[in-house]
């Protein structure tokens, strides 16, 4: 690897090449010397918690009012998938690990918790506990297994096995996944906060909040002896091990808690959308998280969250765009694939490894680097 | 017996589809160490491709006559997007090995759903010759016959192939590319341009492999790519990472392996028993996937 192509696995947090961050914990310099590091987050979450009590409309961006129960709904998702691509770039941007099966763990959550609480009947904390355990497990497994190869193979491994579970949940064994309708939350199961159309709101900070315990937990992992380790085995896995460091261990360490962190986002996701989905299960949904990720920038938490976010928005969003008038002119071939939302997020993460190889954070504090120096 | 002549069979056409499509990311995996995620769309362009000019020529020809000019076409589909990805997308991250992938990834993102806008997400029926959907009873077995059709093309593809790699310069460059690519670089030789040779190579045979496979399935579908790359990487990975005739062997096994085990056990057990033997092959041999020669 040259230095170029250490570009998107590189931290852009702050401007320090990636090195420093080895010698230098980023803990140790953190809050003293910067208090925005601490006072930007708080604002942020203080803005997106508020979020539910203002009425205000934006049209075109939000359906609806921002504290109606369709833009809730919206953004709750967005802050899932949001916090999922970040719990995906502790493999990725931290420890330099491509992984294709980020999405059996995320699936793994949200399916065991639909079925423990509808097929098994447990209790709601009994389901999540449940479902936290046997993910860890099962991340255990496939990354003792997927380990053994290094590189390129690890991808085509990790791969293989959450297409083993895509098949597992397509077929649909004795009617428990519910194979290609995906399964319903039991409504019955799950506090009455949570349900309806009118408890949008509840959904939502539920959502802020998995995005907060993702962000605490990933920052502890970072500032800690194993996540400088992760980063030591990003930056050049055959020093870190020639340092002494059991590379192993450490990348085994960073799956499962990745997967943990999927894990308790497939219950997340469940739980605001009311039940589990297929697509999670495939591997698109593993590339559209490594999409997101270099989107809004490897290896930074803001830009995990914000390109897992902006994915999510996009997506949902982007069909608006076939209906546009100023496409009219346009014709009809362009038109029906502009009408894909995944054309133009493809097209545009192409564009975004090519010209900001570190994402759209990164290009965001070159260009505020470039304005403050001139 | 008959059943078991008749599972042989299959899964040896199985395999056969499952080698042509991993052939073309072995052998770009083997030189380049590109893992080529496009493989996929370049297969589902060729579907396309053989299903459009099946569509378009005069109704009045034979099926037969129709399928074997869309496959011309599909390999000649196939084999240019091979080249201007190589060129355009592939070449300016030389040796950047994840941005390359992450480009790969986001062309089978956008091209999924490019096709899926023009030509809608459901399956579209695709004629077959009448002779390809009859059968032959050999030794009691009624053998489908589009079988023998694939395991006939994947045989030359792998003979044509290693005659490539064996006996023309091209087939040298690409070994001594394979087992030190600096090297043959310093004796003067323009990988480069090896490079885009192979590419589309790899990507003639995807277009191949996706119209055969459009036969197998019946239709053309945007996804239909992507669900045999998945397939295709398993035996790459199975077959040594880059060694034409371990992907043969190894697309052979994984055809059987999965064609015995739905028919033995249950549904779907064929398709899991698969990633099992991934997951075998990786813990028992974990050495031999380091890297090989084509």
């Amino acid at each position: 690897m040259t230095s170029q192509a250490s570009d998107v696995t590189e931290a852009p947090e702050g401007a320090e090449p990636a090195t420093r961050h080895t010698a230098e914990p980023e803990a140790a310099r953190g809050p003293r010397r910067r208090p925005w590091k601490v006072v930007v987050p708080l604002l942020v979450l203080a803005v997106l918690a508020y979020l539910p009590y203002v009425p205000a409309e934006l049209p075109g961006l939000l359906p609806g009012r921002v504290n109606g129960p369709g833009s809730m709904q919206l953004l709750a998702t967005c802050l899932v998938i949001a916090g999922i691509a970040l719990s995906y770039d502790v493999l990725f941007g931290r420890t330099g690990l491509l992984s294709f099966g980020h999405a059996l763990f995320v699936a793994s959550g949200s399916y065991l918790l639909t079925i423990s609480l509808s097929t098994w009947a447990l209790p709601l904390p009994v389901a999540i506990a449940l479902a936290l355990l046997a993910s860890t497990v099962l991340s255990l497994v496939v990354g003792a297994v997927a380990l053994r190869v290094g590189g390129i193979a690890f991808a085509m491994v990790t791969l293989a096995f959450a297409q083993a579970a895509s098949i597992i949940v397509m077929r649909n064994p004795g009617g428990v996944t519910g194979g290609e309708e995906g399964k319903v939350l039991d409504r019955d199961a799950v506090p009455a906060l949570l349900v309806g159309v009118a408890n949008a709101p509840y959904r939502y900070w539920l959502a802020l909040g998995f995005v907060v315990l993702a962000w605490v937990v990933v920052t502890l992992l970072i500032g800690s002896r194993a996540g400088r380790a992760m980063a030591a085995v990003r930056e050049n896995e055959s020093r870190a091990a020639v340092l002494g460091l059991g590379t192993y261990r450490v990348k085994l360490l960073a799956i499962v808690v990745a997967s943990v962190l999927g894990a308790l986002g497939g219950i997340v996701h469940a739980l605001v959308l009311g039940g589990s989905n297929p697509h999670l299960t495939t591997s698109e949904f593993t590339l559209s998280l490594l999409v997101m990720v270099v989107l809004g920038g490897a290896g930074s938490r803001w830009g995990a969250l914000l390109g897992g976010f902006l994915y999510a928005y996009a997506d949902a969003r982007l069909v608006e765009v076939s209906g546009a008038a100023w496409l009219e002119p346009l014709p009809e071939v362009v038109r029906q694939v502009l009408s894909q939302p995944l054309f133009i997020l493809g097209v545009l993460f192409i564009v975004v490894v090519y010209f900001a190889p570190s994402g759209l954070t990164g290009l965001g504090g070159r260009l505020i680097r470039k304005a403050g120096s001139s | 017996m008959s059943d078991l002549l008749l599972l042989l069979v299959t899964g040896l056409g199985l395999g056969a589809l499952y080698f042509l499509a991993a052939s073309g990311l072995s052998l770009i995996y083997g030189l380049m160490g590109v893992l080529n995620f496009a493989h996929g769309v370049f297969m589902t362009a060729g579907a396309y491709a053989g299903w459009l000019t099946m569509g378009d020529l005069p109704q009045s020809l034979p099926v037969g006559a129709r399928l074997a000019v869309g496959v011309v076409v599909a390999i000649a589909v196939g084999a240019v997007i091979g080249l201007v990805v190589e060129v355009v997308l592939i070449r300016p991250l030389y040796r950047h090995h994840i941005q390359q992938v992450l480009v790969t990834v986001g062309l089978s993102l956008a091209g999924v759903a490019a096709a899926q806008g023009i030509w809608g997400a459901d399956p579209r029926p695709v004629e077959t010759p009448t002779w390809m959907s009859g059968t032959t009873v050999v030794l009691g077995a009624r053998l489908p016959n589009d079988r023998f059709v694939y395991i006939a093309v994947a045989l030359l593809l792998l003979a044509g192939l290693l005659a490539l790699l064996r006996y023309t310069r091209l087939g040298l460059v690409i070994r001594a590319g394979v087992e030190n690519r600096t090297m043959v670089e310093a004796l003067g030789i323009d990988v480069q341009r090896t490079f885009t040779i192979v590419f589309a190579i790899g990507g003639a045979a995807a277009g191949l492999a996706g119209v055969l496979y459009s036969q197998y399935a019946g239709a053309v579908s945007p996804g239909q790519g992507g669900s045999l790359l998945i397939y295709a990487f398993i035996v790459v990975v199975i077959g040594g990472m880059g060694s034409l005739t371990g992907t043969a062997v190894a697309a052979v096994v994984v055809g059987l392996v999965q064609q015995l085990a739905n028919y033995y056990a249950a549904s779907g057990v064929g398709d899991l028993s698969v990633v099992l033997l991934l997951a075998l092959v990786l813990l028992l041999r974990p050495s031999s996937l380091k890297g090989a020669t084509a």
